[in-house]
């Protein structure tokens, strides 16, 4: 490749007695990517965060920070931030003691400027002397962003950052989290386990399960040629026939014969009014049930019609 | 980490080794060691004050101590429980209830021994209101005596049992008590069947807090009983004072010891939360 | 849940019996004459407890011996409640654990046997320092309690937080946690000199002759038989002591 990574981990494992967290993780994140780890609920995804953040110390392997070992030194020893799931602000300390608080401890210069700047670009100006008991969650948030950016680190690490947001809220926090770090150019690595999350904001998304990196790849990579069936289901809705996939969105179903593709025959089973879409679910002759993703303003499906199911073959999602 | 944390507990390590650990190691090797002439600690090393412990005597302090803090006891979890039940049943001011009952603990364990000597002694308050009403004629005894004691006792300790009572009866789940009205059963029927055997562990709990505090106690059976009403600590304290014998202080200090821990051990369950 | 009333009743008389005992031995306390009749409102009995030289100076040495005890064992509780909140340490929680379930007559003497066998070896005799001493080792496992309470309200992650952006170990706790508890270490000191100014048993033993504290001097007035004096003292000392506890309450469920 081009550049070196600005964060490598190489073989990182975590065991606990037991069970194995991590198992032989490898990733290497470019300056300036806007990475994510995506993966359920006890995927290990958290827990490679905090190895890369000095809270956990990785069993095996080496994480390695501008090439350098930064394996055995501590959190606040390494030029990482995280932006902890519940934000984790200082109660006690007012907007402006907790954005500057990282600045305070390093004695830096200039530390009001700095804070005054960092807070007008997460659109704080105005709350310094507020405590975190007396704005919004969704302002807590951009405080916790706001005090680990302004440390300037090589990578942020953000957990989970919008799962305690307000769901009306989170498409718009996305939008202004993916401009900051553009305007940055800060290297972030997301942890999430919504996959939309993921796919609107990485460059590159890493999905785990089980404890191991099953997948890393653009989000069309991930989402267009799954590695595996854990990848291909995590990422979107799939029908399952004979061992391969394929997307509702790429499956097509008429009610005429389609020339030039060779075709299932079916019977509608149900229709589903999604407001944007219909979806189709329809039985094959074959056993299976596939569901077919149609536009609302296309021909109309009942229960009992007898369509013809059928897609691109570059749409099939096959796996070694 | 480590370092900061092992600073950190080093010197409450030192004061407890020092000053709690180090002496009761020194009362143990005292317990084994002879009276002097002049009342120190002399060689040669024995056995013979724990023989003591079983003379007949001792043995009647020992008995007089259990049956005052069992008696003790068992008033202060007859007496708390229905105070823990009514706290348990306010809704707005149970912060307040139990400030009240919680409060007067903390003020003066000694002002609050002398109280009752200024209302049961001879021309105390009680005897001088009944004198007055002519109840009486002449002053009744109530003082100096094995029921002054547990008076005292009961007085100074009923905290500690309203409190675990008090702690079991909010964990109850309501849901039982309506299942059991829903059942058929009267509101006594639900009190003795249910509500009681569910509040095991703060009965447990209440008994520990009272008994061994009240085994140990020295100042109430010392004012309230008047010199007649010797208890284990009464004895210990006598052993290391007047009769300066060290020795068989010592052995007494560690029998008590000994009762409390295996107390503490027989009647205290791995599940349930502790102190610390 | 209703409450009926025999219930209600029992809980006043309940109540009553755990306080009218204060009442009235502070009421009596303004009594003109010595004798349990009322004769009359008089504050001479306190005027009398404070012209009292005896009074005066074990009260000052109660307070002495109280403030000096109350600030180690603070600071050395909340130190241990710390560590034992960041990792518990088994033996020495057991052993805190302990010294608060021993007798008071049990520690009393194997202080007073400890400081008798030290004292071969060292010219000391028995004093106010040997008070404070014992004082401190009491009072610690107090502080720890109230202290370690109130750091289980403490998010373990706002120290991870400080770590992350730069704090060292022991700036996190500064900054950050002790910053968080502080209003229980204030409840536990007040706490502790409670338990100090108040404490008789062990004080009696380990004391020397120029170390009498109030305590030993209202035990001393009461073995000879009531005196309105003492009534007055008794008085003062609750009020006073009460109202530390209350403020402690307070700060503690702050």
């Amino acid at each position: 490749m081009d550049a070196s990574p600005v964060l490598e981990l190489r073989s990182i494992s975590k065991h606990y007695p037991g069970h194995r967290a991590v198992n032989d993780v490898s990733l290497k994140i470019q300056r300036g990517e806007f990475f994510s780890l995506l993966g359920p609920s006890g995927c290990g995804k958290t827990t490679t965060l905090r190895m890369v953040a000095g809270f956990e110390e990785p069993s095996t392997g080496e994480i390695r920070l501008n090439g350098g070992n930064i394996h055995h030194l501590k959190p606040y020893e390494r030029n990482v931030s995280t932006v902890f799931q519940n934000y984790a602000l200082f109660p006690h300390l007012t907007v402006q003691q907790n954005v500057e608080f990282g600045l305070r401890r390093r004695s830096e210069n200039d530390i009001a400027r700095r804070v005054r700047e960092v807070l007008e670009l997460v659109q704080l100006a105005g709350k310094e002397s507020r405590l975190p008991s007396a704005i919004s969650g969704g302002e807590r948030q951009r405080v916790a962003l706001a005090r680990s950016l302004v440390l300037a680190p090589e990578v942020l690490l953000l957990d989970e950052p919008l799962s305690a947001l307000d769901p009306n809220l989170r498409k718009q926090v996305r939008a202004e989290l993916k401009d900051i770090q553009r305007r940055v150019g800060i290297t972030f690595l997301f942890v999430t386990h919504d996959q939309e999350e993921a796919l609107s904001m990485s460059d590159r998304l890493g999905v785990m399960s089980g404890g191991e990196l099953q997948q890393v790849g653009t989000p069309q990579d991930v989402y267009l040629r799954p590695r595996t069936r854990f990848v291909a289901s995590f990422l979107g809705a799939v029908n399952w026939i004979n061992g391969s996939g394929v997307r509702p969105e790429a499956t097509r179903i008429s009610k005429q014969s389609p020339t030039g593709f060779v075709s299932r025959t079916a019977t509608v089973v149900q229709t589903t009014f999604l407001g944007n879409c219909v979806h189709v679910e329809a039985r094959c002759q074959t056993g299976e049930t596939v569901v077919a993703e149609v536009s609302r303003l296309g021909e109309p499906f009942a229960p009992g019609d007898p369509v013809h199911v059928w897609w691109q073959p570059a749409d099939e999602l096959t796996f070694e | 980490m480590n370092r900061l944390r092992a600073w950190f507990l080093a010197p409450s390590w030192t004061v407890t080794i020092v000053l709690f650990l180090a002496p009761l190691l020194i009362v143990l090797a005292y317990s084994l060691l002879t009276r002097g002439v002049y009342g120190g600690i002399t060689q040669p090393w024995t056995i013979e004050s724990y023989q003591r412990l079983g003379d007949f005597l001792y043995l009647a302090i020992l008995w007089r101590s259990f049956w005052i803090a069992g008696a003790s006891t068992i008033l202060c979890l007859v007496l708390g429980f229905p105070l823990a039940l009514f706290i348990s049943r306010s809704d707005k001011r149970k912060n307040l209830y139990l400030s009240l009952v919680i409060l007067p603990f903390w003020t003066s364990f000694l002002v609050r021994t002398y109280a009752w000597m200024f209302l049961l002694r001879d021309t105390g308050l009680i005897n001088t209101i009944l004198q007055r009403l002519g109840i009486i004629h002449d002053p009744l005894p109530l003082l100096y005596n094995d029921g002054a004691v547990i008076l005292g006792l009961v007085y100074s300790f009923l905290p500690f049992s309203v409190l675990p009572l008090y702690a079991t009866l909010e964990r109850l789940d309501r849901n039982l008590l309506e299942a059991a009205a829903d059942l058929g059963a009267k509101p006594w029927a639900t009190l003795t069947r249910v509500v009681l055997p569910l509040c095991a562990p703060g009965i447990r709990a209440g008994s520990i807090l009272v008994f061994i505090p009240c085994l140990g106690a020295y100042l109430t059976p010392d004012l309230l009983g008047g010199g007649k009403t010797v208890m284990i600590g009464n004895l210990i304290q006598n052993q290391f004072t007047t009769a300066r014998d060290w020795p068989f202080g010592s052995a007494v200090s560690l029998a008590l010891m000994t009762l409390v821990m295996v107390l503490l051990l027989g009647l205290s369950r791995r599940d349930e939360e502790g102190l610390l | 849940m209703k409450r009926s009333l025999s219930l209600s009743t029992y809980a006043i008389a309940a109540y009553l019996f755990l306080h009218v005992p204060l009442l009235v031995l502070a009421a009596f306390s303004f009594n003109a004459s010595r004798f349990t009749v009322w004769q009359g409102f008089s504050l001479h009995w306190y005027t009398a407890a404070f012209r009292d030289a005896q009074l005066t100076q074990a009260t000052l040495n109660s307070l002495i011996i109280a403030i000096f005890a109350t600030i180690a064992s603070t600071i050395i509780g909340t130190l241990c409640a710390y560590g034992l909140w960041k990792r518990p340490a088994p033996l020495l929680g057991g052993s805190l654990y302990l010294s608060l379930v021993t007798p008071e007559i049990v520690t009393g003497v194997s202080l007073l046997a400890f400081y008798q066998w030290i004292f071969r070896f060292l010219q000391v005799r028995l004093g106010m320092h040997t008070v404070i001493l014992a004082h401190i080792s009491f009072s610690i496992a107090y502080v720890v309690i109230v202290v370690m309470a109130r750091l289980r309200t403490v998010d373990a992650q706002l120290e991870e937080a400080a770590l992350d952006l730069g704090a060292n170990e022991w700036q996190a706790f500064r900054y950050v946690t002790l910053p968080s508890i502080l209003p229980g270490v204030i409840a536990a000191a007040l706490l502790a000199f409670t338990v100090s100014f108040d404490d008789y048993v062990i004080t009696s033993l380990v004391a020397g002759v120029d170390s009498e504290t109030l305590p030993m001097v209202i035990y001393a007035i009461a073995r000879r038989g009531v005196n309105p004096v003492l009534n007055a003292i008794s008085a003062m000392i609750v009020v006073g002591l009460g109202f530390l506890i209350l403020i402690s309450e307070r700060l503690r469920t702050t």
